[in-house]
């Protein structure tokens, strides 16, 4: 199945990159959401199954994968608003659909693949894929952002590339030459521990310009600022989500060999340096597209503190990425919305929203709730679980501090919040201000519900299938 | 003789640290391409005929040939100047990539490993550091596109060192070398030059946070 999802999808690709006509344009990408979700249910059916060889359902791959299937649907519907809204011309809708086509197809691979290489290729195809979305306005601000995204990423994977080679190296002693996951969790007593460090450096490093974390997050902040929203939402999702699998896989076997104290100070002191990063920026944005793709630094920054935590953190920064997947991706879809009304990003001249479109008023305001964690956000719960984890590792001071970085960022993210949902803009015209459906609202809050029903009241399966993804890290 | 080539790649890095004009580097891009085509003749020798023929294609039309020629035309078409404008004077740019290239040879003292020739190690990694050197240090955009190019060609080079056990990982770099390559240079061809019409880095940085 995966084979014909693949060629299925590849042949949509072609078809559409070729395609002029509207009507074909969009009921391809509809026969490509009708696809994707068939490989979703067919992943959840055979749940554990190998195929390809390089592929396999686990419970890891198989909740993002339905997490990635869920924000696909919006992410296709607001394109469709955001293409028709804009009256794009042909060729740049063909494009654009393509790119998204071949965008999520890559990141369903790469979720789902059990081997480090064929993670790493499917990480290529997203960045070629992401640049031709974030390139999709061809202006100048476009062409540098989409320059510096390429330039970064390719220098990212070259480094993973690197990682992998020093893998390779550990591997030879164990007399062995797959570099699946599972096999070098079987031989994990036989690695080389320097050319492991080595790997695991260079892994890491090459995976941050994925996941958003120092020191590679600054293209990805340009990405999701100059693509079109509804791609900006997949590049703060999603793609974020391939980044944190790429690493998280490959810290599964660092953490079952003596290295494990040395990768969680690797991993903490990354994530630290992002949070107080994204600290840093978030006080100062003033381009509210922008805050929200700090925010998203801040709560990658997060998660890693949760993993390099261990215990009841590695649970919880799974949760942590799903949930805030369906947050950040509703904040992004509203953008749009709010584009239209004031054509503007600067929060200069951003105000009193709630006058102009009160349903998109409220999905800003839940959504700022829900990001800033605070209850009733499912963002509270893991967010909380990670704090508890940090702080049965006995890492007090640094919980305090982080604690205090958090304070931070929610002032300043509420400062802004605030100021476009009711301080009203100097100088703004209001004559000419659109009407909003109030339907375009309601993917998001369908997203920010589903946040705060999993958060809260997680389904017992879904709890069983976290739990089986980190079955196999040292509680 | 592999050693022997490897140490002229070396030395080509040195070279490169104190050039002034971006022909130049150019030309030493092309040399490496030549360079590493002898080394994978020689050190592949385990593996079959039709992917080693495959590798030898890949260094001497694509690293020696189709690139250089194409920075060169992308020179000609953008009007660049030749010179390449460090923020550095030459003789601070030696010094470090002397430190570089030490450095590396003190961190490969430190490990032992019977498998891996160490040559093949000290190589790859001062290349790839030269190549990030390159590209802090340099103002013109073509000049982080060729400093990538290093990074590129060092990153083969390590690949070589376990080519024969698995030839997958040469090929994976090939794929790597191309498919970067080519996105780099088609965007740098069809969009920088046109729109940048100074091509600076100074240019490069309207993405602002306010």
């Amino acid at each position: 199945m995966i084979g014909i999802y693949l060629l299925g999808a590849f042949a949509i690709v072609i078809i559409l990159f070729f395609s002029r006509n509207k009507m074909l344009v969009y009921s391809l990408a509809g026969l490509f959401l009708v696809l994707q979700w068939m490989i979703t249910i067919y992943a959840c059916l055979h749940y554990r199954n190998t195929e390809l060889i390089y592929f396999t359902f686990d419970s890891l791959g198989v909740i993002l994968l339905i997490t990635l299937s869920i924000i696909a649907v919006p992410a296709f519907i607001h394109s469709y608003i955001y293409i028709e809204n804009h009256h794009e011309n042909q060729q740049t809708r063909a494009i654009y659909l393509t790119a998204m086509v071949l965008l999520i197809m890559a990141i369903s691979a790469g979720y789902l693949s059990n081997h480090i290489a064929v993670t790493w290729i499917f990480t290529e195809i997203t960045t070629l894929s992401a640049s031709a979305l974030i390139y999709h306005h061809r202006n100048k601000l476009a062409l540098e952002g989409t320059w510096k995204y390429v330039f970064i990423c390719a220098i990212s994977i070259t480094f993973i590339f690197i990682g992998i080679l020093f893998l390779s190296l550990s591997l030879q002693n164990a007399g062995s030459d797959d570099l699946s996951f599972r096999n070098l969790l079987a031989r994990r007593a036989e690695l080389n521990p320097v050319w492991l460090r080595m790997a695991f450096l260079f892994i890491f490093t090459g995976f941050t310009a994925k996941l958003g974390l120092v020191p590679m997050f600054t293209a990805g902040i340009d990405a999701k600022d100059k693509a079109p929203a509804p791609a900006g939402a997949l590049f703060a999702t999603v793609l974020m989500n391939l980044g944190f699998v790429g690493i998280f896989r490959f810290y599964i076997v660092i953490a079952n060999t003596p290295l494990l104290h040395w990768a969680q100070l690797v991993v903490g002191s990354a994530a630290f340096l992002s949070l107080f990063v994204s600290t840093v920026y978030m006080l100062k944005v003033k381009n509210i597209k922008r805050m929200f793709a700090y925010s998203g630094i801040e709560h990658m920054g997060i998660v890693m503190l949760g993993v390099a935590a261990g215990g009841i953190g590695y649970y919880a920064a799974i949760l942590h990425i799903i949930l805030h997947a369906f947050v950040k991706s509703s904040l992004f879809f509203q953008f749009n919305q709010l584009y239209t009304v004031f054509q503007n990003k600067s929060i200069y001249h951003i105000g009193n929203y709630f006058k102009y479109n009160p349903t998109g008023a409220m999905v800003l305001l839940l959504g700022f709730i829900s990001a800033t964690a605070m209850p009733p956000s499912g963002l509270f719960v893991s967010e909380f679980l990670i704090f508890k984890s940090i702080f049965d590792a006995g890492q007090i001071l640094l919980l305090i501090v982080v604690l205090l970085l958090l304070t931070m960022i929610i002032w300043a993210f509420g400062k802004n919040m605030f100021k476009v949902l009711f301080v009203p803009a100097v100088g703004f015209d209001d004559s000419h201000v659109p009407k909003i459906s109030p339907w375009e609202s309601l993917s998001q809050f369908i997203l920010l519900a589903a946040a705060v029903y999993l958060g809260l009241n997680p389904p017992a399966v879904f709890v069983k299938m976290l739990k089986e993804s980190v079955a196999l890290l040292p509680m | 003789m592999i050693h022997v080539l490897l140490i002229t790649f070396i030395i080509t890095l040195f070279y490169m640290s104190i050039a002034n004009r971006l022909m130049t580097y150019i030309k030493v891009l092309a040399l490496q391409g030549v360079i590493l085509f002898f080394v994978v003749f020689l050190q592949l020798s385990e593996i079959n005929t039709l992917n080693l023929v495959l590798i030898l294609l890949e260094t001497i039309v694509f690293k020696s040939l189709a690139v250089p020629i194409f920075l060169g035309y992308l020179l000609k078409r953008n009007n660049i100047t030749r010179e390449a404008e460090p923020f550095l004077p030459n003789f601070v740019s030696l010094v470090i990539t002397t430190f570089i290239v030490v450095i590396t040879i003190l961190i490969s003292n430190t490990i032992k490993d019977d498998h891996l020739d160490k040559i093949f190690f000290v190589v790859a990694l001062s290349t790839l550091f030269f190549g990030l050197y390159l590209i802090a240090t340099r103002r013109k955009i073509i000049t982080h596109v060729m400093g990538y190019m290093v990074i590129e060609n060092g990153v083969f080079v390590l690949s070589l060192a376990v080519g024969n056990e698995m030839p997958m990982l040469v090929n994976l770099g090939i794929l790597l070398d191309i498919f970067a390559s080519v996105l780099i240079l088609g965007i740098f061809l069809n969009k920088i030059g046109d729109v940048f019409k100074d091509v600076d880095v100074d240019q490069l940085s309207n993405l602002k946070d306010y």
